[in-house]
């Protein structure tokens, strides 16, 4: 088969950008939720869960993804035996697990930067603490959080190529089969391509709700 | 039936105690001015009426019905607790808005939480104390773009669209340029001719003496003096008071 700009162009999209994009969209989806819940670990007034907790971030924070990737893929194989997970399936909990840590954190500073006389405002008016967090607090924090949380989002779309360690799909896993299979390297600097297109589009989509949330000072 | 009645209030923060038990009667309609030294207690008194701040000691009530009393009272499930901070509204000394809403927003939203009212009766009622404070032309402003001044009095009708039976400031207009102070004091003047019971903690001392009933003078956790505005700033018979006085009208 001819080798075109068109059909790799075709070729990385499907399956390579497809795959990566995935990765990216699912990892977001479930860490997302997944941060505000080891957040509020953090935060805990019950000493033992907040150790355990910052524990796990810790190392979490503190040890390279890629070596998480191959602990979260091989691991329980070789600690309780049995079958090894699915391979995209491990590559998306390892991503999950150390992007959701590094969301809490940024959540933990959001919320801590809130001055404790909102919530006094709050409860002297009488509302509830759901009240308080979500027509009060809520929307404050996300405006604050913006800015970090773009950059790990944005880190995130160039981290999604790491997952090419457990023999995960992923763009660049693609292009490099061309050195192989047709002795060309251009695929593979071509796939830089995919990725500032993509990235430079989340930095427009941040930058819109950083003006959408400009009408207010906090 | 006094409206509020303080009695005995005790508050220590670890060792040092805060409040060495706190003794006063307000009637409705009433002003109350607390003046009184940095450090003396003041803000952890209205703390305590407003149950940010829970005192170990001591009973509060209000119309007769005791709505605190001793330590037992702060292990009290949110509703009772947030039944309880209905009777009183407080003011910020840093104002405190929501900054993501607009003035009349600010005004609206704990009613329109509250869900007592229909939605008319609650914008109709934010107009009023919007048009009270003088500010129905900055309605739709944002906090941010309003003064300090502005602010405050913004605050101030948030609190009052509550109907709190006692509406407290702390040091009000501590945290105003000079010049904006007026404007503020203006507006809780305003207040008093409608017969709002309030208590307010100030260093305005021409402020306390024209617009109070009563006035306390606190200092370390206690109440050096209490009574009618000419009875402590013309006649005080503590010394604590005396050098208190001498002390901000060498200021002045
Ligand atoms: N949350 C707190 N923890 C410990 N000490 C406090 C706290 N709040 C107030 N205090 C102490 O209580 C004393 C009275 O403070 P405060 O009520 O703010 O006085 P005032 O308003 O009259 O200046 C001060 O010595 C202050 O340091
Ligand atoms: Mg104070």
């Amino acid at each position: 088969m001819e080798v075109t700009l068109r059909s790799v162009t075709e070729d990385l999209f499907l399956n390579g950008f497809l795959p990566t994009l995935s990765l990216f969209g699912i990892t977001l989806l479930l860490s997302i939720p997944l941060g505000l819940i080891i957040s509020l670990g953090l935060m805990s007034k019950f000493k033992p869960l907040k150790m355990l907790v910052s524990a796990v971030v810790w190392v979490i924070r503190g040890t390279p993804l890629l070596l998480q990737l191959i602990v979260v893929y091989y691991g329980p194989g070789l600690i309780w035996g049995g079958k090894l997970l699915e391979r995209p399936v491990a590559a998306i909990a390892a991503f999950v697990i150390n992007y959701s840590c590094y969301f809490a954190v940024i959540y933990k500073g959001g919320i801590e930067s809130i001055s404790r006389g909102q919530y006094e405002a709050g409860q002297v008016l009488g509302m509830t603490k759901a009240q308080i967090f979500f027509k009060v607090v809520l929307l404050q924090v996300i405006k604050r959080i913006i800015a970090p949380m773009s950059n790990e989002i944005i880190t995130l779309v160039k981290d999604t190529s790491l997952a090419r360690v457990i023999s995960v799909y992923e763009i660049i896993w693609v292009a490099q089969d061309y050195i192989k299979t047709a002795g060309l390297i251009w695929p593979l600097f071509y796939t830089a391509a995919f990725y500032l297109v993509f990235s430079g589009l989340l930095t427009l989509l941040f930058n819109f709700c950083e003006k959408k949330l400009d009408y207010f000072k906090s | 039936m006094s409206i509020l009645e303080v009695k005995n209030l005790k508050k220590s923060f670890g060792s040092s105690t805060v409040l060495k038990g706190i003794n006063f009667t307000l009637e409705k309609g009433e002003v109350l001015s607390i003046i009184g030294t940095s450090g003396g207690g003041k803000t952890t008194l209205l703390r305590c009426l407003n149950s940010l701040e829970f005192a170990e000691e001591g009973q509060i009530i209000v119309n007769g019905e005791v709505i605190f009393e001793g330590e037992s009272f702060s292990k009290q499930k949110e509703k009772e607790l947030r039944l309880r901070r209905l009777h009183f509204g407080l003011v910020f000394q840093q104002f405190n808005l929501f900054p993501q809403y607009t003035a009349r927003e600010n005004i609206m939203l704990a009613p329109k939480l509250m869900g007592k009212e229909s939605k008319e009766q609650i914008e109709q009622e934010a107009d009023k104390l919007l048009a009270r404070i003088g500010l129905t032309e900055k309605a739709d402003y944002y906090p941010c773009m309003l003064s300090g001044g502005q602010q405050q009095r913004v605050a101030i009708a948030r609190a009052l669209a509550m109907k709190p039976d006692i509406l407290c400031f702390d040091e009000p207009t501590s945290a105003l340029d000079p010049e904006l102070t007026g404007e503020v004091l203006k507006v809780i003047k305003g207040l008093k001719d409608s017969d709002t019971t309030m208590i307010v903690v100030t260093h305005e001392m021409g402020f306390a003496q024209s617009v109070s009933d009563k006035v306390i003078f606190m200092a370390q956790g206690q109440i050096e003096e209490m009574g009618t505005p000419e009875e402590v700033f013309e006649h005080p018979k503590s010394e604590k008071t005396k050098a208190f006085l001498a002390h901000v009208n060498d200021k002045d």
